[in-house]
């Protein structure tokens, strides 16, 4: 079967690799354009989130590269996303798009539906064989999070602008061309060793700022405006503590590791948010203040435009900004954004950082005192 | 004039440039930080022209003054950057923010309302602590006073004086343009007189700004309005009934993008200490191309847009990979090479 699937960040590496593992065509459809979303804004309904409308252009531009199915993932809480593979489905029924589509999601009631799902996508090859996929996949997933990581580190000290991004998609490219864990781990080796030798000054101010909000507009460079290579090439670290093996582990791996790294949430966010709140809302807020504690000059909040569990987010995170003294920046992104605003704002909010540094780095030279953080009046 | 000018020597003058979406503005500042000439244009969607057009003319004024450095900004700032060769290219808010902690350095608060956007700045000893910009809808924007004065058939400038009059301002939906001009009408037909409607519309507006773009901020004085609205005097009664406290507009409150640009140039050039990249007044004469194309190098299928001065390129821009950035970079020798936003500052 040919096997397309949506497009999320670095994600179709290891996708790619799993479907191809199981013994099908993995059809990858080109990389988030315009083109993807007039597509996806055409059929969408104009409330959805941008997610699932850049999902729709994802199914339709595979499908001219003969994609016959697509893999989605479903879920269950407060968050439309669960909701969205239905949707789509719907959606391509009606526009005449014969895609079949296959949902892999936790099991709300019972086990019978997402096994006889998985059984159907590994007719034809051994546990062997899918133990074989499952950990290459695996091992793609964690290699392209971690290159990238280190890239966000780097490119903050790069000499030339772009340098860092060319090293990181060389890296990418040598990971997505493995075939084997241990190719995977010569990839991430050599990806490395190529981004530590990008020429960087070391010794140059940089600015670190973390990055929360939802995964999707977090990992997917298309719908953030390259927010990650924006602000690093304006001399800025990033930090951000989701990434999409986490996503994995969260969504569709149940296990008691799931149990404990909630736990460990609720406990940083309980002074400010005590429940579940559908997708990354209880994140946000306490990943916002593990970067607090960890010593970041500011905090963007990415979400797309009416994503309701970072609406949560955002009118709890001027208080955590008020507490900490620490300014944060909400970004909703949707297909009206302008990359002008966003590229005004994110400028504007580096200056702000910048020179509430200077002003500290005076303070510490005994000149003047700090200004206030962000204050609210919330 | 002529005294004016030898009491502020006439060695150091820094030029800032505003290219906003309605007005493109340039100001002449002198090394003292004040505004010695200032140049307001409509951009008309010709940014390009309309810069060269504003060089042209302070020429004409000021035949000999020699700019030491050159400052950009607005949504059109690295166009005029390229364009002018400036030596520094900072965002509105930096830029409205330096210019009014310069004019009042007690200030806390800056409105500014230009032609499609609004922004509030808050500030703490003259320290940028928050911002925030329009998200929605140009509501409240001189776009849409301009459109209405236009239909009720009143000149622009004589909007806040005859707002000024009215007795008992109407209550008008502010939410957005469209239902604030049925509701005007509205209004009309009613038979109420045209000073109690403008007087409502800039309640209306001044209710719009504060629940959208200063939604949450804390707002203190000294509040300073900027930006071309702040010409209206019936917007100016109408923000300080709602925020209960005086609100001062600079003199140059038109053009105080500009002296934002020109102040960060001053500085920038004095901590660089090297000439400024200014291209010179000549560039007024200049025949200047831009153009895009798709580059079609990879999958991203980036616009490539490419500004050329009597035919020889001088800026491009658009590239994810930067590669077509890139080219430029090294053609003026700094291999783009870049500094640090701290030390920029």
């Amino acid at each position: 079967m040919k096997i397309t699937f949506p497009h999320m960040g670095t994600a179709y590496i290891p996708f790619r690799a799993l479907i191809a593992g199981l013994g099908h065509e993995a059809i990858t459809a080109p990389p988030c354009t315009q083109r993807t979303l007039n597509l996806g804004t055409r059929h969408a309904p104009e409330s959805a989130c941008l997610p699932l409308k850049i999902n729709i252009g994802n199914y339709l531009e595979a499908a001219e590269q003969g994609a016959e199915a697509i893999i989605m993932a479903g879920g269950v809480g407060p968050c439309r996303f669960g909701f969205y593979a239905y949707v789509q489905q719907e959606i391509l029924r009606d526009i005449g798009c014969g895609l079949e589509m296959i949902i892999l999601e936790p099991p709300a009631s019972g086990w019978r539906p997402l096994l006889a799902r998985l059984k159907y996508l590994t007719q034809g090859v051994n546990a062997a064989q899918i133990s074989r996929a499952l950990r290459l996949t695996w091992a793609k997933l964690v290699a392209c999070d971690r290159l990238e990581q280190l890239s966000l580190d780097i490119r903050a000290y790069e000499l030339y602008k772009g340098s860092t991004t060319r090293a990181l998609q060389e890296a990418h490219r040598q990971v997505d061309r493995a075939d084997s864990v241990a190719g995977v781990r010569r990839a991430v080796q050599e990806g490395t060793a190529k981004l530590q030798s990008v020429p960087q000054d070391r010794q140059r101010p940089v600015l670190t700022m973390g990055v929360v909000g939802e995964i999707y507009t977090i990992l997917e460079p298309f719908v953030n405006f390259r927010l990650e290579e924006q602000l690093g090439e304006m001399g800025v670290v990033v930090r951000r503590r989701l990434w999409l093996s986490d996503w994995i582990l969260h969504h569709l791996i149940l296990s008691s590791f799931r149990k404990q790294r909630e736990a460990q949430l609720f406990r940083w966010a309980k002074p400010y948010l005590q429940h579940f709140v559908g997708g990354h809302g209880l994140e946000s807020v306490a990943h916002s203040i593990q970067l607090a504690h960890g010593g970041v000059d500011g905090i963007v909040h990415i979400l797309p435009f009416t994503c309701m569990p970072e609406i949560v987010a955002q009118s709890i995170l001027p208080l955590v900004s008020r507490d900490y003294q620490l300014p944060i920046l909400t970004m909703v992104v949707d297909e009206h954004t302008g990359i002008a605003g966003v590229r005004t704002r994110l400028e504007a909010f580096v200056d702000l950082l910048a020179s509430r540094r200077a002003e500290a780095n005076s303070h510490s030279r005994g000149r003047k005192s700090l200004a206030p953080a962000a204050t609210y009046s919330s | 004039m002529a005294n004016v000018k030898e009491a502020h020597g006439l060695h150091e003058f820094y030029l800032g440039i505003d290219v906003g979406s309605v007005s493109t503005n340039l100001v002449v500042l002198t090394g003292a930080g004040e505004v010695y000439h200032k140049e307001y244009l409509r951009t008309k969607g010709r940014p390009i022209p309309a810069v060269q057009a504003g060089l042209a003319a302070i020429q004409r004024e000021l035949p000999d003054i020699r700019i030491k450095g050159v400052g950009a900004t607005g949504s059109g700032r690295r166009l005029a950057a390229a364009v002018a060769g400036a030596d520094i290219v900072k965002n509105e808010i930096t830029a409205h923010a330096a210019a009014a902690v310069c004019f009042r350095p007690d200030v806390q608060t800056v409105i500014e309302i230009g032609g499609q956007d609004s922004k509030i700045i808050i500030l703490r000893e003259g320290i940028v602590t928050d911002f925030a910009m329009n998200t929605v809808c140009a509501a409240g924007t001189g776009s849409f006073l301009d459109q209405q004065a236009a239909r009720l058939g009143i000149p622009i400038a004589d909007f806040g004086e005859i707002a000024l009059q009215a007795k008992n301002p109407v209550r008008i939906a502010g939410r957005c343009t469209v239902f604030a001009e049925s509701d005007m009408i509205h209004k009309q037909q009613m038979g109420h007189g045209i000073p109690d409607i403008l007087a409502g519309l800039c309640a209306a507006m001044v209710r719009n700004y504060l629940n959208n773009v200063g939604k949450g901020k804390d707002i203190r004085p000294t509040v300073l309005f900027q930006g071309g609205v702040a010409a209206n005097r019936g917007m100016c009664k109408a923000f300080e009934d709602e925020l209960g406290c005086p609100v001062v507009v600079p003199p140059a409150f038109d053009v105080m993008g500009a002296v934002g640009a020109a102040l960060l140039a001053r500085r920038h050039v004095k901590e660089r200490g090297q000439g400024t990249s200014f291209r010179g007044f000549g560039i007024s004469q200049a025949q200047y191309t831009t153009g895009s194309f798709e580059c079609s190098l990879c999958a991203n299928h980036c616009e490539i847009v490419n500004i050329s001065m009597d035919g020889k390129p001088i800026a491009r821009w658009g590239s994810r990979c930067g590669r077509w950035e890139q080219a430029e970079d090294a053609a003026d020798g700094q291999g783009g090479r870049r500094a640090s936003p701290v030390s920029a500052l």
